[in-house]
């Protein structure tokens, strides 16, 4: 015995009327749209702020890095032609410090996905994918906060105003391309803890097989031309030369070391392009069932 | 009755892998309604749930909510539902408010209205002095109530609640469930699911049973209790009897289930008037000693033991450990 009374499948009850008057006006789509994005932009950045390892992972940890580089390491390296070592790691721990600082989009989306609340989002009649950008959007103003913790160290960039600005603006976007690579991986992992783990074995190599912190030339040959196609190197390379701070992989033969600025463009568009639809997919297919 | 439906699902069903979720469920609410959706754990009560809040695609069969189809108009389906999940949905690291704000944003208020809303929530549902700290330091009980007040951000004239008193002591339940029929006399339609047979007997008004991802009857809670025939008898002896099931044939009208020790003794039964004494009776007889006889006015537990022949929870047996000491003494 059920309570149903049967009735032809694909018969529509109009009940338009009982929901019409006293819904919520709705904005038209793309302002709705950026709305909801700033909503959870915001949400993002409270989170960071309220969650003490996350937000020494933005403020405490890029200070404590450059710090460390720039007075002991920097005492015990001498580069060529003369110029002191902060000039010229400020550069590369700006781009160690974002790459490992963009795991916390993976961490903080596997969070999210194995909590309640990103169902709580799918009941809403909300913009979808503004939980993913959202999240590279609050990356994004902590990859400034880190970026401006550089010159509190006593780093002074030597270009132009503008190029000064262009630097930073190529660091930022090859920042925000890669958190959409780590919401990629916060997506297939289990659990925040793994999506940690899995996070720091790629994203520390890569910082580190770079000319970020140290110049590619003695390398090993393998290790070298890894180096030298690293979309690091070519970020950091850019931002090297937009600040007039010295740059010895200038004189690498390697493509992206001669062209670095537009190679850290491409690069950064090769990973939003392949990244970003991806992170769309997985999070269509992780939330949907 | 079926053109004032604000829900309506027909033949769902939906398997995870080997698993059979729904093995085609047909549900039906009047506008205005709270239907009960009963069912113990893994039933397939949530499964239902997040079909019908378009958080889950069904395998088969169809769906309308306030009149829009669940997989085509999903969001014409969210612009009309308020859903307060099992487990919390609510944001750990906001505060009440600040959840309650980013809710009412996200569902398409302007920032002074979703604030004007959130504060009038806090207050309905007794927050207002917790308003403003993180949600870590909630208990379970005001947690539950911010995720139903979440629900209500909008006004929806839908509401899915799946299992809201779950986890809470009996305090937060009563006083969850007067906010409940609060809410219902504003003539929102509910939909809730619920493990707790006396909390569909309070607050639904019609009543589905679920089990093993099918519907296994359904009517109001007095037209369950009436179809499981009555009373429940419980009998417990001083010692394990083979002979006790066969002489308290007569006085059952349903199958007698014996715990595993042997002394405790259940079966339906027609009447209750005079019947302990009769049984004692007829069991004296018998040369079986009696420690303890009860007659139970039926429970929905009890319509539930008799539509599934399962108990909604194992059978808790306090005896069980014992018999085997004395066995050994």
């Amino acid at each position: 015995m059920t309570t149903t009374t049967n009735m032809p499948a694909g018969t529509t009850i109009p009940l338009a009327s009982s929901s019409s008057s006293d819904r919520p006006p709705r904005a038209p789509g793309l302002v709705r749209r950026a709305s909801d994005v700033l909503v959870l932009t915001w949400r993002n950045l409270v989170h960071i702020a309220r969650e003490p390892l996350q937000l020494s992972d933005v403020t405490v940890q890029p200070v404590l890095f450059t710090l460390l580089f720039v007075y002991v390491f920097g005492a015990g390296v001498s580069l060529p032609g003369g110029s002191t070592y902060a000039d010229f790691a400020i550069a590369g721990l700006l781009a160690l410090n974002l790459t490992t600082s963009s795991m916390g989009t993976a961490v903080g989306l596997s969070n999210d996905l194995n909590s309640g609340v990103i169902d709580r989002f799918r009941t809403l009649p909300m913009w979808r994918p503004s939980v993913l950008v959202g999240r590279s959007l609050a990356d994004l103003a902590t990859a400034t906060i880190v970026a401006i913790t550089g010159l509190f160290v006593g780093w002074r960039p030597g270009g132009s105003i503008m190029s000064t600005i262009a630097g930073f603006a190529i660091f930022l976007l090859f920042a925000y391309a890669l958190s959409w690579g780590c919401a990629c991986l916060g997506m297939v992992s289990k659990g925040p803890e793994s999506a940690q783990g899995v996070g720091l074995v790629i994203l520390f190599p890569l910082a580190i097989v770079s000319n970020a912190l140290v110049p590619t030339q003695r390398m090993p040959p393998i290790l070298r031309v890894v180096a030298d196609w690293n979309p690091v190197s070519a970020v950091t390379s850019a931002a090297r030369n937009l600040w007039h701070n010295p740059n010895p992989s200038s004189t690498i033969h390697a493509w992206p070391m001669q062209h670095p600025i537009v190679a850290s463009l491409l690069w950064s568009g090769v990973l939003l392009i392949v990244f970003a639809p991806l992170a769309t997919s997985l999070y269509r297919r992780r939330t949907m069932n | 009755m079926s053109s004032d439906s604000m829900i309506r699902a027909e033949g769902l069903t939906k398997r995870f892998g080997e698993t059979i979720a729904l093995a085609g469920i047909d549900l039906e609410v009047p506008t205005g309604s709270i239907l009960g959706v009963l069912g113990p754990n893994g039933a397939g009560k949530t499964t239902a749930v997040r079909i019908l809040t378009t958080l889950s695609l069904p395998d088969s069969g169809s769906a309308w909510v306030a009149g829009h189809d669940v997989v085509r108009e999903a969001a014409s389906v969210q612009r009309s539902i308020g859903v307060t999940a099992q487990d919390a949905t609510v944001d750990e690291l906001l505060t009440g408010r600040q959840n309650l704000v980013m809710i009412g944003r996200l569902s398409g208020l302007r920032r002074r209205e979703a604030g004007a809303r959130a504060t009038e929530l806090l207050d309905q549902f007794d927050l207002v002095d917790a308003a403003d700290r993180v949600l870590k330091g909630y208990s379970g009980g005001m947690r539950r109530r911010l995720d139903l007040a979440a629900g209500l951000v909008t006004r929806p004239p839908v509401l899915f609640l799946d299992e809201p008193t779950t986890g809470l002591d009996p305090t937060s339940r009563v006083r969850m469930w007067d906010v409940i029929r609060e809410l219902v006399s504003g003539g929102v339609t509910l939909l809730l699911t619920t493990q707790y047979l006396d909390e569909a007997d309070e607050l639904a008004d019609q009543i589905v049973v679920i089990d093993h991802g099918r519907v296994i009857a359904g009517g109001t809670a007095a037209e369950l209790k009436t179809q499981t025939g009555g009373a429940r008898l419980e009998i417990t002896l001083r010692e394990p009897s083979s002979i006790a099931s066969s002489a308290l044939e007569p006085f059952v009208s349903g199958p007698i289930v014996v715990s595993h020790d042997g002394r405790r003794l259940r079966a339906p039964v027609r009447s209750g008037e005079g019947l302990a004494t009769t049984v004692v009776r007829a069991l004296d007889a018998a040369g079986i000693s009696v420690d303890d006889v009860e007659v139970h006015q039926p429970s929905l537990d009890d319509v539930f033991f008799a539509l599934t022949g399962h108990p909604t929870e194992p059978m808790v047996d306090n005896d069980e450990a014992v018999p085997t000491l004395e066995h050994v003494r």
